[in-house]
């Protein structure tokens, strides 16, 4: 495809980078933002340059925020007790959205996967486990996909908790098997929550 | 012992292979293909083989299977089992996934269908099974195993997975000059739970199948030779558990798992002598012919449903009495439907001309099957 203008070329481009975006649908894209106005097309993109400028990750639980600490660690009201233990933000989004969690979390940024190239320093595995050591933690509540690679980082950090006094459980089987956390339908990831289970000690099903 | 009769009624092509469109009817006991080679009388079973295991036997490369020059192949089947209708459509395009649908509803997962229709194939290609590497053996077993033990098919695709994330850790390890055993005991772990399990379900497989072959094999053989067949695997002596252990400072030198039941071997042997080194042709064509009639009754046994038997070319290095007790068997009606290649029609003609059977003889040149009306035949 020859563009006109090698300006135009630069932006198709750019879409077209973008995950599931082929060139016919950024062309598109493009076209449409030339049909704007310049102030308009200013702010959509500097939406993302400050977005990836500005946006950092809560010290405490490594959710993004925009300051030191994100809004849930920030909340006086959460229960210091409860800690739940997620792949990603999104999966702190969908917990969120049962509204039946009210302690804290921590992201661990993926999980153990050789084959990805992810071990266990690649994860936030230390900052958790100094979380834990500090004592007022009770519970870890591990939310992690129920695939072999999340049950594994489950069982790595079960034996990395285990010197510490903490309960551990899971959210209940059965709930997002194969599924990720995200498209678990809030009704049925809210009911796990609440009946979670004592997390059992082996890698077998 | 009654099993259900499974029988391939109808078999649509188009663009599969040389064939650009052909529909075939087939006599629910025996099918021949007759033609020379190269016209594609084996494309005919390999579209079976498809709609059985929704791949080919020998190519697995789907896209490779369309006609040259073409976009898309469709192979479609219309089954009888018992008194269930099946109607199997398999469509490839190429740079698409494969769709696969069973009476009009699409596979989620195409395991799901792996021993929905039993089907034997008998191969000239099977000889791999007697000079390549262990893996075709290991293959052997899992297909006959997997077509009637789902479980056993998720423990070997779990331990598969499980092997490249150890053999993965395993070249992390060596590129970054460190080592960290907490890390590699998880996996270590989980390959000892599927490892075993597929370790306790060969085992039980070759026991019950090692009998069944040698009763074949003396069949065919007329009790010339002793056959032996043997399950090789490490499990037998030790927990994978404790031979990972063993094994380690070996693995990580050579950055792979070097014990495992993906290291499994099967055996074959004439009398004290491997039949690789030692067999005449007739003799490992003989031994390859029993694995598969085992394996026949293997599965018509486990799955109660008459497999269909894929003859490929078989007769060419039998010598007369080994065919003569092949097709004694074959008029006992002791099998279900059965295709058969051939590239001579007058030896097809005498095998069956004092058998009472339906014979149906399909003659096949350039990709184009053609019935031949079964009062020329046998009179
Ligand atoms: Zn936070």
């Amino acid at each position: 495809m020859d563009l006109p203008s090698s300006l135009l070329d630069q932006a198709v481009e750019q879409f077209a980078s973008l995950p599931g975006i082929g060139r016919k649908t950024a062309l598109r894209l493009a076209l449409h933002l030339l049909k704007q106005s310049p102030e308009e097309v200013s702010a959509f993109g500097n939406a993302f340059i400050r977005m990836r400028n500005e946006v950092q990750f809560c010290s405490r639980c490594h959710n993004l925020c925009e300051t030191e600490l994100c809004s849930i660690c920030r909340n006086p009201k959460r229960e210091v007790a409860l800690l739940c233990v997620v792949e990603d933000m999104r999966d702190i989004i969908a917990v969120e959205n049962t509204q039946q969690f009210k302690g804290f979390y921590h992201v661990l940024g993926g999980v153990i996967s050789p084959m990805d190239g992810v071990g266990p320093n690649d994860l936030q595995i230390e900052s958790l486990v100094n979380r834990v050591a500090e004592g007022e933690i009770k519970e870890v509540i591990l939310a992690l996909s129920t695939t072999m690679e999340g049950d594994t980082t489950n069982f790595y950090l079960y034996k990395k908790l285990a010197p510490f006094e903490v309960n551990i459980t899971t959210i209940a089987r059965g709930v997002a098997i194969g599924d990720e956390l995200e498209y678990t339908d809030e009704v049925t990831l809210g009911r796990s929550i609440l009946h979670r289970t004592p997390y059992e000690a082996t890698l077998s099903r | 012992m009654t099993a259900k009769k499974l029988h391939l009624q109808q078999l649509t092509l188009v663009n599969f292979k040389n064939y650009v469109e052909a529909e075939l009817s087939f006599s629910p006991q025996v099918n021949c293909f007759v033609g020379n080679n190269g016209e594609g009388k084996t494309n005919l079973l390999d579209a079976i083989y498809y709609l059985s295991f929704c791949k080919s036997y020998f190519n697995p490369i789907d896209s490779q299977n369309i006609r040259h020059n073409e976009a898309f192949l469709l192979i479609q089947g219309n089954f009888e089992k018992g008194e269930q209708h099946e109607k199997i459509h398999c469509g490839i395009k190429r740079g698409q996934k494969k769709q696969f649908r069973r009476n009009k509803k699409e596979y989620t997962r195409l395991a799901d269908h792996i021993g929905l229709l039993p089907l034997v194939m008998v191969s000239p290609a099977d000889i791999n099974l007697v000079y390549e590497g262990s893996e075709v053996r290991r293959k052997f077993i899992d297909g006959v195993v997997s077509q009637f033990n789902k479980a056993y098919l998720d423990d070997l695709l779990q331990y598969i997975r499980v092997l490249s994330h150890r053999n993965a850790l395993l070249k992390q390890f060596a590129q970054q000059r460190m080592f960290d055993a907490t890390s590699l005991e998880l996996w270590d772990m989980q390959l000892d739970e599927f490892g075993s399990r597929i370790y306790q379900h060969r085992k039980a497989f070759l026991n019950d199948f090692i009998p069944l072959f040698r009763e074949h094999y003396t069949k065919l053989s007329e009790g010339r030779e002793v056959p032996d067949l043997e399950y090789q695997s490490k499990l037998a002596g030790a927990s994978l558990l404790e031979l990972l252990e063993q094994a380690r400072e070996k693995d990580r030198v050579v950055q792979y798992t070097t014990v495992g039941i993906h290291k499994d071997d099967l055996v074959f042997r004439l009398g004290d002598y491997p039949i690789k080194k030692f067999g005449s042709q007739g003799q490992q064509k003989s031994y390859l012919i029993a694995l598969k009639l085992a394996q026949y009754d293997y599965i018509r046994q486990q799955k109660e449903t008459t497999p269909l038997l894929l003859l490929d070319d078989i007769f060419d290095k039998l010598d007369a009495h080994r065919v003569k007790a092949l097709m004694n068997r074959v008029s006992s009606g002791s099998f279900g439907q059965i295709f058969i290649t051939d590239t001579d029609r007058e030896r097809l003609d005498r095998l069956f001309a004092d058998i009472d059977i339906d014979c149906r003889i399909f003659n096949i040149v350039e990709g184009q099957a053609q019935h031949q009306t079964a009062e020329n035949h046998g009179a």
